[in-house]
C-alpha cells in the first residue's frame, strides 16, 4: 500500500515537472543556429529568457558570433565548432560575424 | 568606369613614373592590362625585357592562410611554401615583399610562426598588413600587432618610402559593424590626410590593404564601405596603385588615376562573386589547385608605356 502510495506520489510529482516544463517552453533549455554557406540558420530565433542559443559552424572557414550591442562576443568558431550564449533577459539580440559582417541574425527572448 | 589615359592627365607627360608588373618566374600570364584596361593574354614560359631605367621591384603575396586543411587545400603550407620558391628565383631580386593580409587562418601562435619561417626564406624585408583572419585571437588582433605592428599605428597601418614610391599600408578589418563591409574608420583616415599632406602630386602612391578598396561585390562583403573617403584624398595624384588580397582571384580596375588590382591567394581559390551559394573556398582538383594560386611581381620604371600588370600562378593551368 505504502509503495502504491509513493508511486502515485511519484507520478504526481512527474506530471507537475511535466506541467510546469509545457508552461515554460524551453526556460533553461537550448536552442540552435547553424550556420551554412555564410548565413545563419534560421536568421531570427524566437526563445524564452534563460535558453542557451548554441550556434553552429558548418563552413569551411571560421566565423565569429558579435552581439551588435557588444553584450556578447565568440572567439572564432573553426568549422563544426560551436560557441553558446544563455540570454538571461528578455529582448531583441541583433548579431553578426565579426569576420562578415554582411552575416547578421537575431535572437529574439521572450521573458 | 571609362577608361583614361594616362596621358590626359597632363602630370609629368615626358617623363611619368608608373608602376608595371611583369612576370619573369613561372609558366602562365593571366592578365595584361594597358593603361588599365585588360587586353591581353601573356606568352607563357616568357621573360619580359626588364627595362634599362627601371628603379626596382617587389613582389606582393597574399592570403597565406597558414593553418587551413580543408578539402579545398590540405595543406597550405606547402603552397605557401612553393609561392616562396618561385619568388627566390626571380632573376632580379625584389627589394622586398608586401603580405596583403590573412597569414594565418585562425591567427593561433603556431600559424604566425610556420608563417614568418616559411616567408623568411625569401630572405627579404617583409611588410604586412592584417587580414581578418590574422585578428581573431581572444585579443583581438594583439597577436598580429605584437609581431608585425610595432612600429605602426595601432591596429597596424603605417606608410614607409622606397625608391621615390610612398607605400601606405592599411587596415580594414577590425571594429567591423553589423551589416558593414571593411572598415578604415575615422581615425585611420586622419592619419592618411596627415600622411599624404604636403606630398607632391606626382609622387607615385601604393596603397596595399587586406580587403578591396573597391566594391568588388558588397553581397559577400568584398568592398570598404569609408574607401571612397580615402580616394577622395589620393585623387590629386598621378599615380596610384591600389593592392588588395581577401578574395582569392585576380580583379582589376581603373578609375581615373588609381588602378585597383587583388590578388591570387597562396592557400586556395574562392569563386567568382556570385557564382556560388558563399563565398567560400572553391575546390578544384588538386592537379588544377597550383594555377589558380600564384604571386605578383611589381616592377617599379619611369616610363613612357601604359601601365601593365601580370600575375603568375604557382602552375600552368
Amino acid at each position: 500500500m505504502r509503495r502504491l502510495l509513493s508511486l502515485v506520489l511519484g507520478l504526481a510529482q512527474l506530471s507537475l515537472a511535466v506541467v510546469l516544463l509545457a508552461t515554460s517552453p524551453r526556460a533553461g533549455g537550448q536552442a540552435q543556429v547553424r550556420i551554412d554557406n555564410f548565413s545563419f540558420g534560421p536568421s531570427a530565433l524566437s526563445v524564452a529568457s534563460g535558453t542557451t542559443v548554441v550556434w553552429e559552424n558548418g563552413d569551411d572557414i571560421p566565423h565569429t558570433i558579435v552581439a551588435a550591442d557588444a553584450s556578447f562576443r565568440s572567439a572564432a568558431i573553426d568549422s563544426e565548432e560551436t560557441y553558446s550564449f544563455t540570454f538571461p533577459a528578455a529582448g531583441d539580440y541583433v548579431y553578426f560575424c565579426g569576420l562578415h559582417p554582411f552575416m547578421t541574425g537575431k535572437i529574439i527572448v521572450s521573458p | 568606369m571609362a577608361r583614361r589615359d594616362r596621358d590626359d592627365t597632363g602630370a609629368n607627360p615626358d617623363r611619368r613614373q608608373a608602376l608595371e608588373c611583369m612576370v619573369w618566374a613561372g609558366t602562365g600570364v593571366v592578365w595584361t592590362v594597358s593603361g588599365g584596361v585588360p587586353c591581353s593574354l601573356g606568352l607563357l614560359g616568357s621573360k619580359p625585357a626588364m627595362a634599362a631605367d627601371s628603379s626596382f621591384s617587389f613582389v606582393q603575396i597574399s592570403d597565406s592562410h597558414i593553418g587551413f586543411e580543408k578539402p579545398a587545400n590540405p595543406n597550405a603550407r606547402a603552397t605557401l611554401s612553393a609561392a616562396i620558391d618561385k619568388v627566390k628565383v626571380l632573376p632580379v631580386k625584389p627589394a622586398f615583399m608586401l603580405h596583403t593580409g590573412d597569414i594565418t587562418h585562425l591567427s593561433k601562435p603556431v600559424e604566425f610562426d610556420d608563417a614568418t619561417q616559411l616567408i623568411g626564406a625569401a630572405d627579404l624585408d617583409v611588410h604586412y598588413v592584417p587580414g581578418e583572419h590574422d585578428v581573431i585571437d581572444e585579443a583581438r588582433g594583439e597577436a598580429y600587432v605584437d609581431r608585425y605592428g610595432k612600429a605602426a599605428k595601432d591596429p597596424g597601418y603605417y606608410a614607409f618610402d622606397h625608391g621615390g614610391v610612398r607605400f601606405i599600408g592599411l587596415v580594414n578589418v577590425v571594429n567591423l559593424q553589423a551589416g558593414g563591409l571593411g572598415q578604415l574608420g575615422g581615425e585611420q583616415l586622419a592619419w592618411l590626410a596627415d600622411n599624404l599632406a604636403g606630398l607632391s602630386a606626382s609622387t607615385p602612391i601604393v596603397v596595399f590593404a587586406h580587403i578591396p578598396l573597391w566594391s568588388v561585390y558588397p553581397a559577400w562583403g568584398w568592398g570598404t564601405q569609408d574607401s571612397e573617403q580615402a580616394l577622395a584624398l589620393l585623387q590629386r595624384f598621378g599615380s596610384v596603385t591600389v593592392l588588395n588580397g581577401h578574395i582569392h582571384q585576380l580583379m582589376q580596375k581603373v578609375e581615373g588615376n588609381v588602378t585597383f588590382h587583388t590578388a591570387y591567394s597562396t592557400a586556395f581559390p574562392q569563386p567568382q562573386p556570385g557564382s556560388a551559394p558563399s563565398p567560400g573556398p572553391q575546390v578544384v582538383p588538386a592537379e588544377k589547385l597550383r594555377s589558380v594560386l600564384g604571386i605578383r611581381t611589381v616592377l617599379f620604371k619611369t616610363t613612357s608605356e601604359p601601365l601593365a600588370i601580370t600575375d603568375t600562378p604557382l602552375s600552368a593551368p
